[in-house]
Order: structure tokens, then C-alpha cells, then sequence
């Protein structure tokens, strides 16, 4: 008697756990991807775990505080580390509703998650979508600081060479004007030839001009 | 002496002053600059690849030798000779031929403008490299962050970050969309230091050009270091260079090598002429224009061993991400463990699955993954810098470094190009004349600047990059072929070609032998007229489509082919004839002006003189 409702039991145990049975979830990890050489053998220690997991997320769902581990039902178990589970009620006759089991899960993702050492792409929920993590903008872009180093370096830049090139030129002008003077004064001491004013050449009568001659060149060397 | 050439455009000594090259470094150095640009690294790959590997050498090296290194030299020689900028220079070898100059400076002023908004683009992606992780690297979340934003997902990551992030397109060309303001302030600093380096003309330009010339030799060496070591490097450059003969026989191969060497040496801009009118008379211009041309394509293959290496390391990598793809497809179907396929043993284990289970197989989405394919992808142009590039730089460590070094180095080069092209457009403004003598160059720099910053604010718009391509499609290619055949046809046949060899000798010592004869009189000319006409034909039986970014396709991510509207195609008719119209407009003008001179002069009896036309 106790065998068949041993037998029983398992059997409606079995027909709420299957692939594809209502509101069942399939799982998969990919634990040598996520950790290489660290990573463990999944046995049923391992799934004892998750049961513990997903009975602890269900328990944090308000009227299902009184979920245990054995209300929560694995099967087909393979080598890829895939299964299914489901989620009883109390009575174990039922299984809990899809989004009841989903919201949970998702809420408490993360401890999932760091229990096992994986993350959202190496523990996958099929069927349940992950909440992204919100783009971490900080508050002035990256772009915008660099942007504002190299335009104020190049104003600077730009300023510097326009003022240098305002002082060269007015450097030039005063040098030329100062040119400039210089020949105005020599025009305004008479007329000039060779740069020699006549004023100071000596016109005694006429016949000598100093100018031409100095005393040495009277006579002109053999 | 140069026997026939008017006295007053004789000058031994350089006394006129003219700015000067600080020394014969600086002039080389900027030549090489302007010649060396954004297509030695993203064109000459492509071509490479397309038409056979190491087989496209032979035609492009015929090309440089018959075209790219005669033509560059009479621009070289007349420039030096001449001391003018492009407009001077042809009014003074013919005053008929004053159109030349002009059309040159206005196919500078349209290819400065949209060149330019390239660097923006360079900037733009420069400013975002700053950061781990790199914003092309993962696809934001959409508004309520239960998923990645539908069309990242579609298009894959960079092409969203290209096509959404930076440009913000619009669906066609039509719709302009609205200015993109982070592009306006790229392109606000970019103007900036373009004009901080040509305010003073060569003055600045020479000081600049040491670091922007050479920083991108050093960033490829590093690159070529750093690809070397990548794996799948080797087979990359395998593949890539292998030569496939036979695709010699095809005429757009040599089509396209002939085009290529002329708008890598970045001919009939008016830039060259410019920059060797600076340089002392009697200088060996032929010297010159031989090494300047040598180091140009020297560069060019240089260059596309870098690309290939790294190429060949996106490739393999994208191979084994395909690979891996299909293990997880059967290891999740069939229940496997964990990394019992690899990468080596797929192809078995697939034969093994296929035969016992082939239903289940066969509804699995597994690709064909096959490395020569992924080795075919080229890709030229942006795309190959902004799309293909990014996503190898993605894979490499140290990301972010990786991606500061090589948009550097694409800015570096983009600006030593323009210091080219805003000396085509300034010089000839200083030498007709166009602000009083008073008025310092800075204000005429600064004026040119400003004009072309607010002219190019067109190409922040969202359908900017549309436009970009009609620019470049249309502004350039057939003008700047059509000035050169003038300038040579100008050179030899109307200025002579006894008087120009006399110049040249006079410069150089050496009278011009027969092959440089050959090639001025007959060979460039012959080929330039191929090329022109080979284009004329294409444009004619091209339909004037453009490739399109719609997330609305239902074959998305794959560009929508659609068709330039009306008042489009009419925009590419006038960019393409509006620049040769100079040529017989001035001619038609100095006829005119000539007749009216001389009517003049005999109704008040004067003898005509000999205007000269100087």
C-alpha cells in the first residue's frame, strides 16, 4: 500500500516536472565557460543548492513565505548542465503560476547568480529576460572634458601666434619708421649726393671741391 | 638662360619677397604631407585586395611611372618657375588659360570642405576613445532595459555606433534631419586648428608639419609591430597579397590603378604648385618630384601591409567566433557537454550529427563558416576605418590605446593633406590681390577659414554623409582629371615644350631626356584622355543611386539601394561641370577684354601695346 502511494506520488511528481510542461523552466549553465579551471562538477549537492535558491526567492514572494526545498522539482537532468523545474504548491498537486516563479527569479537574480560564480550569459533562464544593468553615464561625458582640453589649448595657441605676429609687425614698423627718419633727416639738411651732405663740402670760390679730392690724391701715384 | 621667357617674370636671386621655406626638409616634408593622406590607408588596400593581391603592383607601378611622376613634375617645375599659385601661374603662361587656376582653386575650395568634415568624423571618434570600456563595444539598453536597443541588435554594435551615435542618419537624402550639435563643435575645433597651423601661411604650416607628417609613420610602424604579432596576421597577408594574375585583363583594373596614383599624389589641386612656388628658383625640382612620388606609394604599401595584418587578424577572429557560434547551437541542441567540439573537431562531430540526426540539425541556424570568406570582406572609404577597423581594435587588448593611436594618426594625416588644400585656395587669394596690402595674412587665413567652416555646417546635417558622397563622387573626380590634361596640354603645347625644358634645365642643371619628353608630349596626355573618358562613360551608365542606412528595410542591416532625387542629380551635374565652366568663361573674358583694349586704343589713335598679360 505504501509502495503505490510511494509510486503514485512520484508519478504526479514526474508529470509536473517535464520538459515543456506548464510553467516549467528550462535552465542551463555553461560552468567550464564561466570558470575554466576552477570550475566544479555538477551533482546533486549542486542542485540541492538551487533548489535551496529558488525556494528562497519563492519565500520572498508575499503568500508563498511557506515554500520548502521540496516543493521545487528538477528533472532531465544532462551533460550540458541543462534541466527543468517547476515550483509546487504546498499540497504538491499544483504547480505555481509562470510569472509568480518569473518575478521572483528575477528579482533575486543576482544571488543566483553569485552562488554559483556565474553571471546572466553562463546561468540562463530561458524564457525569463534579465534586467541590463543601467548604462553607467557619468555625469559629463568622456568626450566633452577631452574636447574642451584641446579647444582651450588651441585658443591659446591661436592667441599667442596672433599676438606675436601683431608685435612682430609693429616691431617692423618702428624699425622702418626709425629708417624712415633717419633718411627724412638727411633730406632736410640739404641736398645730398652719395650720402654726403653738401653743406659740408667747402665751396672756397669754386675750384676746390673737397668732396672729390683729399690732400694724398692730388697727385695720383706712379 | 632661358631665351624666350619675358623678363619680368625672371627672378635669379628670390629677392621678391616671397615667404620662404625654412629649409629643403620642411618642403619635402610638406609635399609628402599633402600627397600622403587618408586614401593611402583605406583606398589603396581596397584596391589592392579586389584586383589580385600583389598583381595590382604592376599596373599601378606603369601608372606612376608614365603618369603620376611627369605630371607631378611640370606641376613641381612651373610652380617654382613661375613663383605664383595656381591662378597666377596660368595667367602667366597664357592668359587664356586663366580658367585653369580658377577651376583648380574652386575643386580645392569644394574637396577642402568635405575633406574636412572627415577629420571631424576622426575627432569625433578620437574624443570617444578615452574610455574602457569603448563605446562602440556593447549596445545601450532601450528605454524600459529589458533588452538592447532593437536596431543595435539588428546592425551589430559599431555600425549602431557609426550610423545612429555619431551621424544620426536619416533614412534618405531627402530628409535633412536637424544639425548634429556634437558634430558642429567637432568641426568648430577642427577648423580651429586648421587655421592655428596655415594662419601664416608656410610659416606655420612648416612648423606643424614635422609632427603631422611624421606621427602616422610612427603609429603604423607601431601598428605593424603590434598586427605582426596578432594572430592571423600571416594568413591575412597570404591571402591578401597572393597575385592573381589574371585579373590584369580586366580594364577597370587599370582604370582604377591610373586614377589612383593621381588622387594619391593629390595632382591638378593647385596645392604643389603652391608650395614649390615658395622654393628657391634653382632648385632640383625633378629631384624632387621623383622622391615625393617614390615615398607617396612607398607609403601607400607600407600602409596596406599594416591593414592586411590586422585584417587578417579581425578575420580569423571573427572566423572563431563564427565556429563557435555553431558549436553552442549543437552542444545546446543535442545536450553535450561543455567544450567537447572544438574549434578542430567540428567539422567531424557536425559530419557525425548530421548523419545520425539530420531533422534536428537541419532546423538549427548554423552558418557556413568558411576563413577566406571573412577574408573577402574589404571594405574602403569610412567604412573601412570607422566600421571595420573599430571592430578590430575591439578585439585587441589595451583597446582604448590602440584606438587613440590610430585616429591620431588618421587626423595627423587628414591635416597635413589640408595644410595642402587651404594653400591651393590662400595663395592664389594673396598672389590676385584680394584684401589690400595692409591687412595682415592672418585676417585673410582667418576669413578663408570662417567661410569654409559655415559652408560645411551642411555636413553636420543627418544626411550629411550622403552628401559627403555626392561631393566626392562628383566634385572631385572629373574636374581634377580634366585640369590636369589642360595643365599638360597648357604646358607643352601652349607654353612650349623647348621653352619649358629650357626652364627646367635652368633649374636643374640637366635638360629633360627623352622619356620625360615622351611621357609629357604623348603618354600622360593619352592616358589622362583614357581616364577622362572611361569616366564620362561610367557616369553615364551609372544609375545615380546611393546606398541608404533605413532600420525600416526589411533586408536590414544591408544598405537600401535608392535612387538620388531629381534636384540631387541636378546638384551632382553642377558640382561636376560648374568648376570647367571657368576655363572657356575666362577665355571668353580675355577675348572679350582683349578686343575691347584694342577697339579703344585705335579709336584714340594709341598703338596697342603689349600687355604682356601679367
Amino acid at each position: 500500500m505504501l509502495w503505490l502511494f510511494f509510486f503514485l506520488v512520484t508519478a504526479v511528481r514526474a508529470e509536473l516536472c517535464q520538459p515543456d510542461a506548464e510553467n516549467a523552466f528550462k535552465v542551463r549553465l555553461s560552468i567550464r565557460t564561466a570558470l575554466g579551471d576552477k570550475a566544479y562538477v555538477w551533482d546533486t549537492n549542486e542542485e540541492y543548492l538551487f533548489r535551496a535558491m529558488v525556494a528562497f526567492s519563492m519565500r520572498k514572494v508575499p503568500n508563498r513565505e511557506t515554500t520548502e526545498i521540496s516543493h521545487v522539482l528538477l528533472c532531465n537532468v544532462t551533460q550540458r548542465v541543462s534541466f527543468w523545474f517547476v515550483v509546487t504548491d504546498p499540497s504538491k498537486n499544483h504547480t505555481l503560476p509562470a510569472d509568480e516563479v518569473q518575478s521572483a527569479i528575477r528579482m533575486n537574480r543576482n544571488r543566483i547568480n553569485n552562488v554559483f560564480f556565474l553571471n546572466d550569459q553562463t546561468l540562463e533562464f530561458l524564457k525569463i529576460p534579465s534586467t541590463l544593468a543601467p548604462p553607467t553615464d557619468p555625469s559629463v561625458p568622456i568626450w566633452i572634458i577631452i574636447f574642451g582640453v584641446i579647444f582651450c589649448v588651441v585658443i591659446v595657441a591661436t592667441t599667442l601666434l596672433i599676438l606675436s605676429g601683431i608685435r612682430q609687425r609693429r616691431r617692423q614698423n618702428k624699425e622702418s619708421s626709425e629708417v624712415d627718419d633717419a633718411e627724412d633727416k638727411l633730406e632736410n639738411m640739404g641736398t645730398i649726393a652719395n650720402s654726403i651732405p653738401c653743406d659740408s663740402l667747402n665751396m672756397k670760390g669754386g675750384h676746390v671741391n673737397d668732396g672729390f679730392m683729399t690732400e694724398d690724391e692730388r697727385l695720383t701715384p706712379l | 638662360m632661358a631665351q624666350a621667357l619675358r623678363p619680368d617674370l625672371l627672378v635669379d636671386d628670390g629677392e621678391d619677397g616671397r615667404p620662404r621655406w625654412d629649409n629643403k626638409f620642411q618642403y619635402l616634408l610638406s609635399c609628402v604631407g599633402f600627397a600622403v593622406g587618408l586614401g593611402n590607408i583605406w583606398r589603396f588596400p581596397y584596391l589592392c585586395q579586389t584586383y589580385g593581391g600583389g598583381a595590382f603592383l604592376i599596373p599601378y607601378l606603369i601608372a606612376l611611372v608614365f603618369e603620376g611622376i611627369p605630371l607631378f613634375h611640370i606641376e613641381l617645375a612651373i610652380g617654382q618657375r613661375l613663383r605664383r599659385g595656381s591662378i597666377g601661374v596660368w595667367t602667366a603662361i597664357s592668359p587664356y588659360l586663366g580658367g585653369v587656376g580658377l577651376g583648380c582653386f574652386t575643386v580645392s575650395f569644394l574637396v577642402s570642405l568635405y575633406y574636412n568634415t572627415v577629420l571631424v568624423w576622426v575627432l569625433w571618434y578620437f574624443l570617444n576613445s578615452f574610455q574602457q570600456p569603448l563605446p562602440w563595444a556593447a549596445c545601450p539598453p532601450n528605454l524600459n532595459r529589458t533588452g538592447l536597443v532593437e536596431e543595435c541588435q539588428g546592425s551589430g554594435t559599431v555600425s549602431y555606433f557609426w550610423y545612429r551615435q555619431t551621424l544620426n542618419i536619416t533614412a534618405d537624402i531627402d530628409h535633412s534631419g536637424a544639425v548634429q550639435w556634437r558634430l558642429l563643435l567637432c568641426q568648430a575645433a577642427s577648423w580651429a586648428v586648421v587655421y592655428l597651423c596655415v594662419s601664416r601661411g608656410i610659416e606655420t604650416t612648416g612648423k606643424a608639419i614635422y609632427f603631422t607628417a611624421l606621427f602616422p609613420y610612427l603609429v603604423l610602424t607601431i601598428f605593424l609591430v603590434r598586427g605582426l604579432t596578432l594572430p592571423g596576421a600571416t594568413e591575412g597577408l597570404i591571402y591578401l597579397f597572393t597575385p592573381n594574375v589574371q585579373i590584369l585583363l580586366n580594364p577597370r583594373v587599370w582604370l582604377d590603378a591610373a586614377t589612383q596614383i593621381f588622387f594619391s599624389l593629390s595632382l591638378a589641386f593647385g596645392g604643389h604648385i603652391a608650395f614649390a612656388s615658395y622654393n628657391p628658383p634653382r632648385n632640383n625640382c625633378r629631384r624632387d618630384a621623383v622622391i615625393i612620388a617614390l615615398v607617396n606609394s612607398m607609403t601607400s604599401l607600407y600602409a596596406s601591409i599594416t591593414i592586411f595584418a590586422i585584417m587578417g587578424f579581425k578575420a580569423t577572429s571573427d572566423h572563431g567566433q563564427c565556429l563557435d557560434r555553431n558549436i553552442l547551437s549543437l552542444i545546446n541542441e543535442f545536450s553535450l557537454p561543455e567544450q567537447s567540439i572544438s574549434r578542430d573537431s567540428y567539422p567531424a562531430a557536425l559530419l557525425h550529427l548530421n548523419a545520425t540526426q539530420p531533422g534536428r540539425v537541419a532546423q538549427l541556424p548554423l552558418r557556413a563558416c568558411r576563413l577566406e570568406d571573412f577574408l573577402d570582406q574589404g571594405a574602403s572609404g569610412p567604412g573601412l576605418a570607422f566600421i571595420v577597423f573599430t571592430e578590430a581594435v575591439l578585439h585587441m587588448p589595451g583597446a582604448p590605446v590602440w584606438a587613440v593611436l590610430f585616429f591620431g594618426m588618421l587626423f595627423t594625416l587628414g591635416l597635413s593633406s589640408m595644410f595642402g588644400n587651404m594653400e591651393g585656395i590662400i595663395t592664389p587669394l594673396l598672389d590676385m590681390g584680394v584684401l589690400p596690402r595692409w591687412v595682415p595674412k592672418e585676417v585673410l587665413t582667418g576669413l578663408t577659414c570662417l567661410v569654409c567652416f559655415l559652408s560645411a555646417t551642411c555636413f553636420t546635417l543627418q544626411s550629411g554623409s550622403y552628401w559627403l558622397e555626392v561631393f566626392d563622387n562628383f566634385a572631385a573626380s572629373l574636374n581634377l582629371v580634366t585640369f590636369a590634361f589642360l595643365e599638360v596640354v597648357g604646358v607643352i603645347y601652349v607654353y612650349g615644350m623647348k621653352r619649358f625644358c629650357a626652364d627646367v634645365e635652368w633649374m636643374t642643371g640637366q635638360w629633360p631626356n627623352i622619356y620625360w619628353r615622351m611621357s609629357w608630349r604623348a603618354v600622360s596626355p593619352l592616358l589622362l584622355l583614357g581616364i577622362l573618358l572611361s569616366y564620362i562613360a561610367l557616369l553615364v551608365h551609372r544609375s545615380p543611386s546611393y546606398k541608404a542606412w533605413n532600420p525600416q528595410y526589411e533586408l536590414f542591416p544591408l544598405q537600401e539601394e535608392k535612387l538620388y532625387p531629381g534636384w540631387v542629380q541636378a546638384t551632382c551635374m553642377l558640382l561636376s561641370f560648374l568648376p570647367l565652366l571657368w576655363v572657356p568663361a575666362s577665355a571668353l573674358a580675355q577675348l572679350l577684354a582683349r578686343r575691347r583694349q584694342e577697339d579703344t586704343q585705335l579709336d584714340t589713335g594709341l598703338k596697342p601695346q603689349d600687355s604682356g598679360g601679367c
